[in-house]
């Protein structure tokens, strides 16, 4: 998808000024960290469940082309194909050209932020394929023709009236007011479509090099028949989702649920080998797996390589009081939140998604739940070096720093500079604080500044015991 | 026969050193309480976190370099902030990964650094303070204190201790309070929206007074709750736990409101 991350700054204020997305993310913020808080305190290994699972990561990380290649064969072995797809561009040719080899009319979609990363929905409507999303969010969002604000719960911004609303102007049924008889709706209206569908397009949770398998985890089971009942089914990855064995599938998947939802485990597990065998029930008739790099085999071995160990699980946007009071579309890319503003400027560059990475307070929550513990700040703040040296930064920003870091390396120089400074303030700050002050606009239009107490504590400090 | 007493280099930290030296004194009465000397270089300027945030690695080290010449000599480095705490125990050795003699000076600078509170409870075995305090608080769990340094029981350990103070808990304490630094005057929207949850959460505590460990996020919500009129003063822990608690609070005016009296009123008595 065409990147619009540079207008974070604008849109993140839009964000905070919407007061159905407020209502929608107010109940959002909560939710996901209790139910994850109460998961991993029900597992007393779960710190030891996240060493395995980063351990599993790095070696792969650190073999993937053997790990690759081995995935291939097996895949290929069990009757599927394998496109290595360098770019999104080669992954909507390989797509097209299947599901045109198959006369695929319509495909039914579950979730996949890989697609979103491909810009599929709009490239196959471009070319007469009709695309159904599957998944109850990205359902809502196709509707409402609008993109995931969150890589798990892709329409979390939006409030159960405005899902009403929604359906009853497409369905033209009634206006329903229970979620659970919406989703019976979606359902109703989705299920022709399983059947009719030309091809099914799915992601994959994880890639298994032992048996060339892809591992799927749903909540809703749409996944399952988007890949069983049509004649073709293709898988979207892109190449880290690779593991070695089933057992590291295993010790991921532990630790995803989670992480995500607070869940044991997923309500849908689903692996699939190969297209539909001699004996086998159901099925496809053809397996196809897209393997996009899109930047990533770049970043490998780089100094954003950890972002690789991301097993998409969301903790760390469901984490981060920034991402819960703006929401995924401020970011302006498909990846919001730490992990996002860490990974995006690898694969849309730094000079379009500059913001992101800034737009953090380096709490740190993000890598405390982190099941990776991809230091997520720290490679934030390796962005911000760049854009520091490449001088991205605005230039009134970078003369402030500059010139405070001239007199923080000063000594003598800062300690006259402070005690004028302060000396300045003190005389005007007799109220206590500060409504308004020259260059600090951002802070007092909506906070006081407190104003200094006196002299400063060093010249204080010579006073009294010097 | 009296054991010699550690000698502390107090990290004042820029933030207290400019707004609040009320912090420093009650700094220095815990840290002699704790049985130690207590030193201030008067040539420290900052921590060089403004720097490193920002992405000037340069700046940051050659401010780190100044911070570790003149800090190295102490047994013992302690800062009210577990901001500028954590970027000399967490950050300063990273720093250096490829200069191996000021890493080695930065790990041993880092290794006998330490966060005011933590450093009373953890390395001096703290476990009460003489001190009063008439009200009910509630504690914010600054980022960097919380997450890196891993103080959280330390602080309400020695409030338990203060005689007329009710400790009641802010849920979503372990929040972020949305000052981040310089990020709250690049995203002030944003930041504003943060501190405002804060405020909000604080109000419903009912309790009247916010205790936190670091001045960055305390003036966050000081000023935010002023400007909101909710009357609930802001302290930092230092304060009420060296019974500095009756001064004006964070943003409050002194009592005479010049600054010439003021300035008699921020230290304590030389002889105490």
């Amino acid at each position: 998808m065409e990147p619009h991350s540079l207008d974070f700054k604008e849109a993140a204020k839009r964000a905070l000024a919407d007061t159905e997305l407020q209502k929608s993310l107010s109940s959002f913020k909560a939710g996901f960290s209790l139910k994850r808080l109460e998961a991993i305190q029900k597992l007393p290994e779960f710190e030891g469940l996240r060493d395995e699972g980063i351990a599993i990561k790095q070696h792969t990380l650190a073999h993937l082309d053997f790990y690759l290649g081995r995935f291939a064969e097996k895949v290929e072995a069990a009757g599927g194909t394998v496109h290595w797809c360098p770019t999104p561009d080669d992954g909507r040719r390989a797509i097209l050209e299947i599901l045109r080899t198959h006369g695929a009319k319509t495909a039914t979609k579950s979730k996949s932020m890989v697609a979103e990363e491909l810009g599929l929905n709009e490239f196959l409507e471009a070319n007469d394929i009709e695309p159904v999303e599957t998944d109850l969010g990205e359902y809502i969002i196709q509707l409402a023709h609008e993109r995931p604000s969150h890589i798990l719960a892709p329409a979390v911004h939006k409030t159960k009236e405005q899902v009403s609303d929604l359906f009853f102007e497409h369905h033209k049924t009634r206006h329903l007011t229970e979620a659970s008889d919406m989703v019976a709706e979606a359902r109703q209206f989705l299920r022709p479509r399983y059947l009719a569908a030309g091809a099914g397009i799915t992601g994959a949770n994880f890639l298994v090099a032992e048996t060339g398998s892809i591992v799927l985890v749903t909540n809703e089971g749409n996944a399952e028949l988007t890949q069983i009942l049509p004649k073709v089914h293709i898988v979207l990855a892109t190449v880290e989702k690779v593991v070695p064995t089933l057992e590291d599938a295993a010790t991921l998947l532990r630790l995803l649920a989670r992480s995500a939802t607070g869940q044991e485990f997923g309500t849908y597990t689903t692996l699939a080998t190969g297209p539909k065998q001699i004996g086998d029930q159901d099925g496809p008739e053809a397996f196809h797996v897209i393997l996009l790099d899109n930047g990533r085999s770049k970043i490998l071995g780089g100094e954003f390589s950890e972002v690789l160990r991301c097993i998409k699980c969301a903790a760390c946007m469901n984490h981060c009081p920034v991402y819960s009071v703006v929401g995924g579309h401020a970011y302006g890319w498909v990846y919001p939140g730490p992990i996002g503003a860490a990974l995006a400027p690898n694969l849309i560059g730094l000079e379009e998604a500059r913001h992101l990475p800034n737009a953090s307070t380096f709490c740190g929550r993000c890598e405390a739940v982190c099941p990776m513990r991809i230091p997520l700040p720290k490679l934030m703040r390796q962005w911000r070096e760049q854009e520091h040296e490449k001088k991205l930064s605005p230039p009134r920003f970078r003369l402030g720093l500059d010139a405070w870091a001239y007199l923080a390396k000063r000594p003598a120089l800062y300690a006259l500079a402070t005690k004028l400074g302060i000396g300045a303030l003190s005389i005007f700050g007799g109220a206590g604080r500060f409504a308004a002050l020259p260059l600090a606009s951002g802070w007092t239009a909506t906070r006081d500044f407190p104003a200094p107490e006196g002299p400063t504590f060093r010249t204080a400090w010579k006073k009294a015991r010097g | 026969m009296t054991e010699k007493k550690p000698r502390v280099g107090l990290f004042v930290t820029c933030l207290v050193d400019l707004f609040r030296p009320s912090v420093g004194f009650a700094a220095v009465t815990l840290i002699e309480r704790a049985g130690c000397t207590v030193e201030v270089p008067e040539a420290q300027t900052c921590c060089g976190q403004p720097a490193y945030n920002s992405g000037a690695r340069q700046h940051t080290k050659d401010i780190a370099r100044q911070v570790i010449a003149l800090f190295e000599p102490f047994d013992y480095v302690v800062a009210p902030s577990g901001s500028c705490g954590g970027m000399i125990k967490a950050h300063y050795p990273d720093l250096f990964a490829d200069e191996p003699a000021w890493h080695k000076r930065a790990e041993n600078l880092a290794a006998k650094t330490h966060e005011l509170i933590s450093f009373l409870v953890d390395v001096r075995g703290m476990k009460s303070v003489d001190a009063h305090f008439d009200g009910a608080v509630t504690y914010h769990d600054s980022c960097s204190g919380l997450r890196e340094l891993k103080v959280h029981d330390q602080p309400r350990q020695l409030l338990a201790s203060v005689t007329g103070l009710a400790l009641k808990e802010l849920p979503g304490a372990h929040i972020c309070c949305g000052f981040g630094g310089t990020f709250c005057i690049k995203y002030p929207e944003i930041s504003t929206r943060m501190v405002s949850d804060k405020t909000a959460d604080i109000s419903a505590t009912g309790a009247g007074t916010v205790l936190a460990g670091d001045l960055g996020c305390l003036m966050n919500m000081a000023g935010r709750l002023s400007r909101e009129g909710r009357p609930i003063k802001a302290r930092h822990v230092a304060e009420v736990l060296a019974g500095m608690g009756d001064r004006p609070a964070i943003g409050e005016p002194s009592v005479s409101g010049s600054p010439q009296q003021r300035r008699g009123a921020v230290a304590p008595a030389k002889s105490r």
